[in-house]
């Protein structure tokens, strides 16, 4: 049992919520400050992978269409930004929403063909376009700068701040991830949100209760699309290099990896994928340099395994222990939306056709 | 929602400074990662991936120090060599290069793998001002501007000068000659293929046809066939081992019987001809600039027999046929040769050994040499061409030296 | 015309690659309804055991029918150790765990037996015919030829025989299989063993051409994938036609069509795939998709 037990929507679950934020706010604040250069841009990394990973959230855990593409929508504003910097004088923070308008655009033009193509037929599509990803960056080198990459100097920290590059650029991801991770917190809690579950879940009786399908499918993939594209744009600020090589399938499959490791269809798992995925891989090859592709892939099943529904889900069990908060799932909180994601997952697990129950 | 960012936490923290290291002690002060006892060095390789073959290059390096060590190392130091895992991607090297520089306060970082993984990296490298040296990689980037990079500097001839010296050969062997090109798609085949295109400019050479090809791809034989059918005598094959292999292949089993030029990184009598068989690579022109170990003539040599003992001893498992192992090997000593000429303990003197530098390895062809100057940025610039004679490699003529410009 | 139809029988001798990977994971699908990312990487790994066998000095035949044995083994523990855990999570979750265990066998590959590429002996014969001005390579035809026989062996199997209904029933309706006395974990787990198995036949007799590495049939897959779902990704039949089809549409567009060149081939099975799901998503051969509301 737990130990303490509030309503939803009390003053006190408000208040609890209100410290966890105030907790997390302190904690990625000192970051910059606590460690060294290294650790910091590993942070800053992260920091930038999850916009990305809550992007492909949006479209795969809320809108549930299978993306293995995304790392095309992070390229694709990762060199819009570089291409901008590199060849124009704009200022560079202006290419963070031009690299997610353009990639806004992109993903409504994938979008519309993915109205008619289902599960795992898109996975097929989605996987092919990340294929292709960096053959077409070198197809088109006169823009791109084809093998030869594209490098720019990073964003160094103003003098004013008084602050260390890589702090400077932690926080500017910061800046950037926070508003971003509210925004989708607040598209999941309102109607649309749910809307877009329903229609997951069941598009039929999502259509007779007055859903648009098409505008919300094609709108999620441009969103999702959207918060590739800035992410790519930081990304950029981040390594000062961009080459067709930093944007394999192994991109696109870290993203995927990360949402469900994370927790499909939560907001913070984003966070916590993009830090899987970073950090992972280096103690894998700390651990045995030859054995850390080995490492990794285990690690991977093995947190499917453990953490059905990610790492958040866990942690909601364990938080659960502490404090048990009661009270409607109808109401507006994004806790809500994550419930009904837990259970819509379990119960279309029993009706999906071809499915097995051990 | 409590935070979990704890669980990132456990790795441990390094405190904040990141002010150069040393102090603390008298004498010349040193910089990070140079004590009396010890150098430390870092490397990062593909060791998984689509370029893990390449990764055989940082055992045959991390071998030849291991037996330096066991000899007393250089200088009375002995060299640590820290390795890491960038799987040939960009942001990945950047990550290690990072790590080994600010987390691991390595020296200086050696025999960094890849043209796009260095290319993301040397600004950042040159602006930590950490020595960069001897990057695995044959672009002629590294050398073409010392001052906007001063740190970085490359080893092997680059491809452009490989290339030059197969258009030198056919203007002598075959001054008509229509030549077909197979190439990678990315940095290395570009360059490769455009410094020849260059060196043939103006001659009766002509290329008739290209065909490119991605790593990410199965096979080349679609390619090889198209080529076949282009009209050509002569075929510049631009790929590394997997793929010259299935090329050789391809054309053995058709009609064309082209003058086949093969490129360096492609020639491995082990990891190409024997797969395809060795009749069928009969006639094969390419170039070298280190001893083959399969060669037989070197059987007796003495850098050629250190080589041999010294990885059986040191690294059982490589295979010292591999020519990558040799190649490691090889720059492993030019590296062990900067340190020794490094009069002071800092990174700076270091630079002015590798700038300056007039020497023999013993596992270099006779008479090639590492050399440096204030204008010169490419150590080694001369290549051999030889032809395989269906046993073995014969190496043809003499050194030929084809300086970059 | 000469120079069309040498292509186009190039196109259908890589297709026949192609093909061949599409069988196990067509297979793979027929029986569990999973599209499994890591069967190339298994079948490379079939082939790499073969090598081994070879290697220390086994006759080839009975090298290749040890590693298929051993596949089959193989598959059928993957099924029961790795997958069954997850049997009944949704599509993604098991996805996730197919891609992990495909970064885990190629590294796993890589660390026993080395990244370089080696050679592997032919099964088949050398050398080839020339028809017409044509050139038809033995082992092309041999390759082809394999694949039919396991085509007809497949289709003896689900139509012909209780095991093949087994199989089929579980992957439509598992609950109810259960029903009717079928073990369901077994029949999941033969499934498994025998597309483990055909995934071997594939890597031994590609691999002879294309050169045994641990990166074998990364290539590969993106275009098996293409032609499964291209001839429908519940038949056997479909797979290797559709297999023909890409390969053949690769060369074709490789040498016609001038943007495409050498190097972009690889949007040829994009746009297939998705031409194919625009106009007709269950494939040439493939059956209709039953949803359960």
């Amino acid at each position: 049992m737990s130990l303490v037990t509030v309503t939803r929507d009390s003053l006190e679950h408000r208040r609890l919520r209100l410290a966890g934020f105030a907790l997390l706010a302190v904690l990625a604040l000192a970051i910059p400050f606590v460690f060294g250069p290294f650790r910091v841009s590993q942070f800053t990394l992260a920091l930038v992978y999850s916009i990305a990973v809550l992007g492909l959230n949006l479209l795969v855990g809320y809108s549930g269409q299978i993306s293995l593409g995304h790392g095309a929508f992070f390229a694709l504003g990762a060199y819009v930004g570089a291409i901008l910097l590199d060849r124009t004088g704009i200022p560079y923070l202006l290419t963070i929403p031009a690299a997610g308008a353009v990639a806004f655009l992109a993903g409504l033009a994938l979008g519309l063909p993915a109205l008619r193509i289902r599960g795992l037929y898109l996975a097929l599509v989605t996987l092919a376009v990340a294929i292709a990803t960096p053959v077409l960056i070198k197809r088109f080198d006169s823009l791109t700068g084809g093998s030869q990459g594209i490098a720019v100097p990073q964003p160094g920290a103003p003098a004013w701040t008084g602050l260390a590059d890589d702090q400077f650029l932690y926080l500017l991801a910061l800046v950037v991830a926070v508003p971003l991770f509210a925004l989708a917190a607040g598209i999941v809690r309102r109607d649309v949100g749910r809307a877009l579950i329903a229609m997951r879940d069941d598009e039929t009786a999502a259509r007779t209760m007055g859903v648009n399908l098409a505008t919300f499918k094609t709108r999620a993939f441009g969103l999702s699309a959207a918060y590739a594209g800035v992410a790519g744009s930081l990304f950029v600020f981040t390594n000062g290099f961009v080459a067709p090589e930093s944007f394999t399938l192994v991109v696109s499959f870290s993203f995927l990896a990360a949402i469900v490791v994370g927790g499909l269809a939560t907001i913070a798992g984003a966070l916590f994928g993009a830090l899987f995925i970073v950090f992972v891989p280096v103690w894998a090859s700390d651990v045995s340099t030859a054995l850390s592709g080995v490492i990794y892939g285990a690690a991977l099943i093995a947190c499917m395994y453990v953490f059905r529904t990610g790492m958040m889900g866990l942690l909601r069990r364990g938080f659960a222990r502490i404090v048990e908060v009661e009270g409607s799932t109808t109401g507006g909180g994004s806790d809500g939306i994550q419930e009904a994601a837990v259970d819509a997952d379990g119960a279309r697990a029993g009706a999906d056709a071809g499915r097995v129950r051990t | 929602m409590p935070t979990a960012l704890v669980l990132a936490l456990t790795p441990a923290a390094c405190g904040r400074d990141d002010d150069g290291g040393g102090g603390g002690g008298g004498g010349a002060k040193a910089d990070p990662g140079i004590t009396d006892k010890e150098v430390k060095l870092g490397g990062s390789y593909p060791f998984s991936g689509p370029a893990s073959a390449y990764g055989i290059i940082g055992e045959g390096a991390s071998a030849y120090f291991k037996f330096l060590n066991a000899k007393g190392g250089v200088g009375g130091r002995k060299i640590k060599f820290i390795t890491l895992d960038d799987g040939y991607e960009p942001p990945k090297a950047l990550q290690n290069a990072r790590r080994l520089i600010q987390q691991e306060r390595v020296f200086a970082l050696f025999n960094v793998l890849g043209t796009p993984t260095n290319l993301a990296i040397w600004d950042f490298v040159n602006q930590q001002k950490v020595p960069h040296l001897y990057v695995a990689t044959g672009a002629s980037d590294w050398g073409k501007d010392i001052k906007a990079h001063p740190y970085t500097t490359g080893w092997q001839p680059n491809y452009v000068t490989e290339a030059k010296v197969y258009a030198d050969y056919l203007k002598k062997e075959k001054p008509n000659a229509k030549v077909a090109v197979l190439y990678q798609n990315d940095g290395y085949g570009k360059d490769l293929l455009g410094g020849f295109e260059e060196a043939i400019g103006g001659t009766d050479i002509k290329v008739v046809d290209k065909e490119p090809y991605n790593v990410t791809d199965p096979t080349v034989s679609s390619q090889v066939s198209r080529l076949a059918r282009s009209g050509a005598d002569t075929f510049l094959n631009i790929t590394t081992p997997k793929f010259s292999a299935q090329a050789i292949a391809t054309i053995a089993k058709s009609d064309w019987k082209p003058l086949h030029i093969l490129n360096n990184v492609g020639a491995s009598k082990t990891l190409v001809f024997k797969p395809v068989g060795l009749k069928n690579a009969k006639g094969i022109i390419s170039t070298a600039y280190f001893k083959d170990p399969e060669d037989p003539q070197w059987a007796d040599d003495a850098a050629m027999k250190e080589y041999r003992d010294a990885l059986k001893k040191h690294s059982p498992k490589s295979n010292p046929d591999d020519p990558f192992n040799m190649y490691g090997w090889s720059v492993a000593q030019t590296m062990a040769k900067a340190l020794e000429g490094m009069k002071e303990p800092t990174r700076e003197s270091l630079m002015e050994s590798v700038r300056n530098m007039d020497a023999e390895i013993g596992t270099l062809l006779q008479g090639n040499k590492v050399q440096t100057g204030p204008d010169d940025g490419y150590p080694i610039e001369a290549m051999q061409i030889e032809e395989f004679d269906g046993e073995n490699w014969k190496l043809q003529g003499e050194l030929i030296e084809a300086k970059t410009q | 015309m000469e120079r069309f139809v040498q292509l186009v029988v190039d196109g259908v001798a890589i297709g026949s690659v192609y093909g061949a990977l599409a069988l196990a994971l067509v297979l793979i699908f027929r029986s569990t309804g999973i599209v499994n990312f890591a069967q190339g990487e298994m079948a490379m790994f079939s082939t790499f055991i073969a090598w081994a066998l070879v290697e220390s000095g086994q006759p080839l035949g009975l090298a290749l029918l040890a590693a298929l044995a051993l596949s089959f083994v193989g598959g059928m523990l993957v099924e029961r150790l790795v997958i069954r855990p997850v049997e009944g999570e949704d599509q993604l979750t098991i996805l996730i765990v197919t891609l992990g265990l495909f970064i885990l066998v190629n590294s796993g590959a890589g660390w026993i037996w080395g990244f370089e590429n080696r050679a592997f002996p032919r099964a088949l014969p050398g050398g080839s015919a020339d028809v017409a001005g044509v050139r038809l390579s033995w082992e092309s035809l041999g390759i082809l030829a394999v694949l039919l026989v396991v085509v007809g062996l497949l289709f003896l199997l689900f139509q012909r025989t209780k095991l093949g209904l087994a199989m089929r029933a579980v992957a439509a309706n598992p609950a109810s299989s259960r029903l009717v006395g079928i073990s369901v974990g077994r029949t999941l787990m033969i499934g498994w063993g025998l597309a483990a198995l055909i995934g071997a036949v594939a890597g031994v007799l590609v691999a002879p051409l294309l050169f045994l590495d641990v990166n074998l049939m990364g290539g590969v897959l993106v275009y098996s994938f293409a032609a499964a779902t291209l001839g429908g990704f519940d038949s056997p039949k479909g797979a290797v036609i559709g297999g023909w089809i890409i390969g053949v549409a690769e060369t074709l567009a490789g040498s016609y069509i001038g943007f495409i060149g050498s190097d972009l081939t690889i949007l040829v099975p994009l746009v297939i795939i998705l031409g194919v799901l625009l106009v007709r998503p269950t494939g040439l051969y493939g059956s209709p998709e039953v949803v359960r509301a």
